[in-house]
């Protein structure tokens, strides 16, 4: 194998490995994806572990996300403080969650994380709404949107406390034929 | 003292679970935790010592150490006997083992990547450091070397995945096919290239084992009549439009089954090349089929949902609705599209679920649409058995014209191009779910290709039939000639051997095999042109014209009629589908098809990539692929069998020819085997096989079979029910609590207070105990934690100090009842009657999918 590149060591790259679902020349290739976001803020040595973050403007414009209605908060979620610029690291996490190789349980997991638009640990009826006007870009009307959220919780809602907790949620997108 | 160190243990425990621990591993703890009661005193004796070992290690994994506690140890103890203190010994192998665990399932945690590195490298820094320390004594060398191969094989492991996601082709292609059309289209991508690694292997099993052997070994050509152009077709066989037809030197070459020949050994390595050609065509059948079940049943394990549940509409249409490959504005935008309709959909379907006026006219509309449908299955069907009929009468005929000759192909090619757009335009009278559309769909255009198929192989079968008859002649005049040619030149002069004919002189029969043959490989041609022509013309044409002649044209192209093309996908993979039938069917009798076929799906490949996303556009209602993957290969295991059937009808019931192939001069193909057998191999072998062919053996073993999936049928039937039980159980118990809590949602602060008061003075004994009978009531570790009672404090909540701060600090007041302790600390909250569910609650985790 071709041991040429000086972005990582090899402990690095290994650990790297072990932490994220790719493989070592998809992970190179993402660091240079990360790169090309602002190739002059992010160096091509990594070795050291120079703490540089790229701002979410830059994140949001990838074209994997560049579209998706939840950039935001998946730029949220998975960033350290929860404001949207993202490490190196963090995105790593980022694409290796989104990746097929993941878990479907540990993608459930972010995927709550993600719909929990206010961060308390439930999907309440806001979130909800939020999601809703996400995914149909505002075209439903307010009655339309609180029915569809009304019916929601009474599907998922298994301990009846008027939202969703992650139990909930993942005994419901668990088994949901479409969820990848 | 340990105690309350457990206990503190415990809360950490509880920490790690709010930072987001998963449903998985929460499971197996459980499970865990259930065993624990029985491992209780062994573990009480061995606290002590864990106590000195432990390094305040985060005792997350604790429940697992416990389990462990019981098993290793014991293993432990007997191999390191003589070590100073085993029970350290065994402790810090645990723990070592644990980090390993913790090493390969650090993926799997959703923890930020700081934190997972920190963990990392803690662990693996532990590993390192303890591992010497380890067994020492005799077994200090082996281990020492065992952990050596160990890191070894985990390296290499890597590397070799590493080298297979690599080996992976077109990965980029499909993935940037994906992000613009969604992952419906990208998984016909996925399967054709499936097929292409399939299609590969069996043209090397071919390739390898057939061709190659007859080219390099066998007889050259010109040496016997069979691998001879004739000498009234010499003339014209170069021509380019005979070679088109698969006439002239291609019908002699090694591409068809007739160039073979019947010599039992070939070569210095007397390779047996007709038993050779027996088995491969076998095994091409053998390996499909293995192949396909085999990615069934992973697929079949894969998709643990089963999408019929709809209890969930709304909410899977939430939240799994999006497609998060999609990285395309205009899919974007036609997915968001879509994903409202839906929504308003079904909205509309729950405000009027009552009404049901609808029905009658859906019903009345779907009957007319599937009677228009099996028309045109009837039609076409009688088209091209008329079509193959008058081809017999004009293959007699001597001077016929392209058309005439080609009329089968075109016809058929026609109806395939024709009559999918047409079962389309009469599907949306249906008014079906795209997916359930799309199987529909499918499953019409297979009928009508396997139709067209079935009546192209009866009207072959017919036409193979008036060949058998003709070689009868055919063979009395070659047998006739080949004497009178020796009796004429040994009349002449006995003592000369006569000059032998020339093998383009003999006559020869018709060869059945090479006409059915080279029937395939000129369908599967015809049906390569016909696709990509379509493609050119239908998709990219069209593109072209709609993209420049908008400037001028007086309305607009693009929004208006001709419009894009949209990728067919359900017309894509039945025409691979079909395609690979042909293959099947044919490859015994055209060894070179196969070649032909690998060609094809990898310009297909290409071609197609280029196609779609040069002159496509996104489908108007993305929808997910998610398990149609499965029903590709249903269809493609039925057309396996399908084509199956007529090869073992001609293998089995009709006599190969007399003068060309490697089967010539037998009774029947197999009996190549029994040659095989009684030639070369011991006479017990021989015995043997005849006494398990015979009938009297084989019926049973049938009938075994037939049983034995009777059985297995049952059992997985009772399996079903009793899931479906399970879940009806479930979803009782759902609604029955929904509403108790409805109704004491009034009186429950009221007896929360009370319980509050209460909580220090009668939770000692009896809550802990009524939870521990809960427990062991709920084997399959029905998790308190993951379904948290109503009164619990939720772990991650400011609130979490609140109540059960207040027993917690009073530890000492336990010590007296250890054995409820190891129960006490996920229940933070009171235990409440209706808190969790006594039954086995399936479905949660993925630890138990099913039961």
């Amino acid at each position: 194998m071709g041991n040429k590149q000086t972005i990582f060591t090899q402990e690095q790259l290994d650990a790297y490995q072990d932490c994220t679902f790719f493989t070592r020349k998809e992970i190179l290739r993402l660091f240079h994806r990360y790169r090309d976001l602002a190739p002059q803020l992010v160096p091509l040595d990594y070795s050291d572990k120079p703490a540089v973050t790229l701002p979410y403007q830059l994140i949001g414009s990838m074209p994997e996300l560049k579209d998706n209605p939840f950039r935001q908060r998946i730029a949220e979620v998975f960033s350290e403080h929860g404001d949207g610029n993202m490490t190196l690291d963090d995105f790593l996490d980022m694409f290796s969650v989104l990746s097929e190789m993941a878990p479907r349980d540990l993608k459930a997991y972010y995927a709550f994380k993600i719909y929990d638009f206010n961060n308390d640990d439930y999907i309440c009826k806001s979130d909800l709404e939020k999601t809703v006007n996400k995914l149909t870009r505002n075209e439903l009307t307010p009655e339309e949107v609180s029915l569809a959220c009304e019916k929601v919780i009474y599907e998922a809602d298994a301990d009846n406390d008027g939202k969703l907790s992650l139990a909930d949620f993942q005994q419901m997108i668990l088994r949901a034929p479409d969820f990848l | 003292g340990s105690q309350q160190n457990r206990a503190s243990r415990r809360k950490n425990y509880q920490r790690k679970n709010r930072d987001g621990k998963k449903a998985r591993e929460e499971g197996s703890q459980q499970k865990d935790r259930g065993k624990t009661t029985s491992t209780k005193d062994q573990k009480e004796s061995k606290n002590k010592e864990k106590k000195t070992t432990k390094r305040g290690k985060e005792g997350e994994n604790k429940q697992k150490k416990d389990r462990k506690n019981s098993t290793s140890s014991t293993s432990s103890n007997s191999s390191d006997e003589e070590s100073l203190s085993e029970e350290e010994l065994a402790m810090l192998k645990e723990q070592v083992e644990q980090k390993k665990k913790l090493i390969s399932t650090m993926r799997n945690k959703p923890w930020r990547m700081v934190k997972k590195l920190s963990v990392l490298r803690e662990a693996q820094d532990f590993v390192e450091k303890f591992e010497g320390a380890l067994g020492k004594g005799k077994g200090k060398k082996l281990y020492a070397y065992k952990m050596m191969m160990a890191k070894k094989w985990v390296k290499f492991k890597r590397d070799f995945e590493n080298f297979k996601t690599q080996c992976i082709p077109w990965e980029m292609k499909i993935k940037e096919v994906e992000s613009h059309f969604g992952s419906s289209v990208a998984s016909y991508f996925i399967f054709l290239r499936w097929m292409y690694g399939v299609n590969l292997v069996l043209f090397g099993l071919i390739f390898g084992l057939v061709i190659i052997p007859e080219v390099l070994m066998g007889m050259p050509y010109g040496s016997l009549p069979r691998k001879t152009v004739p000498r009234d077709e010499q003339a014209t066989a170069m021509d380019f439009s005979v070679l088109w037809d698969f006439e002239g030197y291609i019908k002699y070459s090694a591409l068809f089954y007739g160039y073979y020949n019947n010599q039992r050994t070939i070569g210095w390595l007397k390779y047996r090349l007709p038993m050779a050609y027996f088995m491969v065509g076998i095994s091409i059948f053998g390996y499909s089929l293995m192949v396909v079940i085999r990615s069934m049943a992973r697929n079949a394990n894969e998709s643990t949902a089963d999408g019929d549940d709809d209890n969930f509409i709304f909410s899977w249409k939430m939240f799994t609705s999006w497609d998060y490959l999609i990285g395309n504005p205009e899919t974007a935008d036609n997915k968001f599209a879509s994903i409202t309709t839906s929504f308003k959909e079904s909205i509309v379907d729950e405000q009027e679920s009552n009404k049901d006026e609808n029905i009658h006219l859906r019903r009345f509309l779907r009957v007319l649409a599937n009677v228009l449908i099996i028309c045109c299955l009837c039609g076409s069907g009688y088209l091209i058995y008329f079509v193959v009929k008058r081809s017999q009468t004009f293959s007699k005929m001597q001077n016929v014209g392209w058309y005439e000759r080609n009329e089968v192909e075109i016809v058929m090619s026609l109806l395939g191009m024709f009559c999918p757009p047409l079962f389309e335009t009469i599907a949306a009278l249906e008014n079906y779910h795209p997916r359930i559309g799309l199987k529909w769909q499918l499953g019409r255009i297979f009928a009508l290709f396997l139709g067209n198929l079935y009546t192209f192989l009866l009207a072959l079968m017919d036409d193979v039939n008036e060949k058998l008859a003709e070689e009868d002649v055919v063979k009395n005049i070659t047998h006739w000639t080949l004497l009178g040619h020796q009796n004429s030149s040994a009349g002449n002069d006995s003592t000369v051997t006569p000059p032998p004919l020339d093998p383009a002189d003999v006559p020869r029969g018709p060869c059945w095999e090479t006409t059915v043959g080279i029937e395939f490989v000129r369908l599967t041609v015809s049906d390569i042109l016909v696709t990509y022509i379509t493609i050119l013309v239908g998709d990219f044409i069209r593109a072209c014209f709609v993209r420049f002649v908008n400037y001028c044209w007086c309305w607009d192209l693009e929004a208006g009629f001709p419009s894009y093309a949209e990728f067919d996908i359900s017309g894509n993979v039945l025409g691979l589908v079909f395609n690979q039938g042909m293959i099947w069917m044919g490859s015994f009798y055209a060894p070179g098809l196969v070649g032909i076929n690998v060609l094809r799906l990898l310009t297909s490949m290409y071609f197609q990539c280029w196609a779609v996303m040069s002159s496509n556009v996104p489908h108007a209602r993305v929808f997910k692929a998610s398990k149609s993957n499965n029903f590709y290969m249903g269809l493609l295991l039925l057309i396996l069998f399908l084509s199956l059937l007529p090869v073992a009808y001609t293998i089995m019931s009709l006599p190969p020819s007399f003068d060309c192939g490697p089967f010539s001069g037998k009774k029947r193909m197999y009996d190549v085997i029994q040659e095989t057998i009684e030639l070369d191999f011991p006479l017990f072998v021989a015995k043997i096989f005849s006494y398990v062919a015979n009938p009297g053996l084989i019926i049973p073993a049938i009938l075994l079979m037939v049983l034995t999936i009777y059985y297995l049928n049952a059992v997985s039937k009772a399996y079903q029910r009793a899931n479906a039980e399970l879940r009806k159980k479930m979803q009782m118990q759902r609604e029955e609590e929904k509403n108790k809590r409805n109704n004491k949602a009034s009186t429950n602060p009221m007896l929360q207070d009370l319980e509050d008061l209460l909580t220090p003075s009668t939770k000692t004994e009896s809550p802990p105990k009524q939870a521990e009978d809960k427990k062991i009531e709920s084997p399959n570790g029905t998790s308190p934690v993951r379904k948290p009672g109503r009164g619990e404090v939720p772990a991650g909540s400011p609130m979490a100090g609140g109540r059960g701060a207040a027993f917690t600090p009073p530890a000492p007041v336990f010590v007296t009842q250890p054995r409820t302790l190891g129960l006490r600390a996920p229940y933070p909250g009171q235990p409440r009657p209706w808190g969790h569910p006594l039954g086995p609650v399936p479905g949660r985790g993925r630890g138990q999918p099913c039961y």
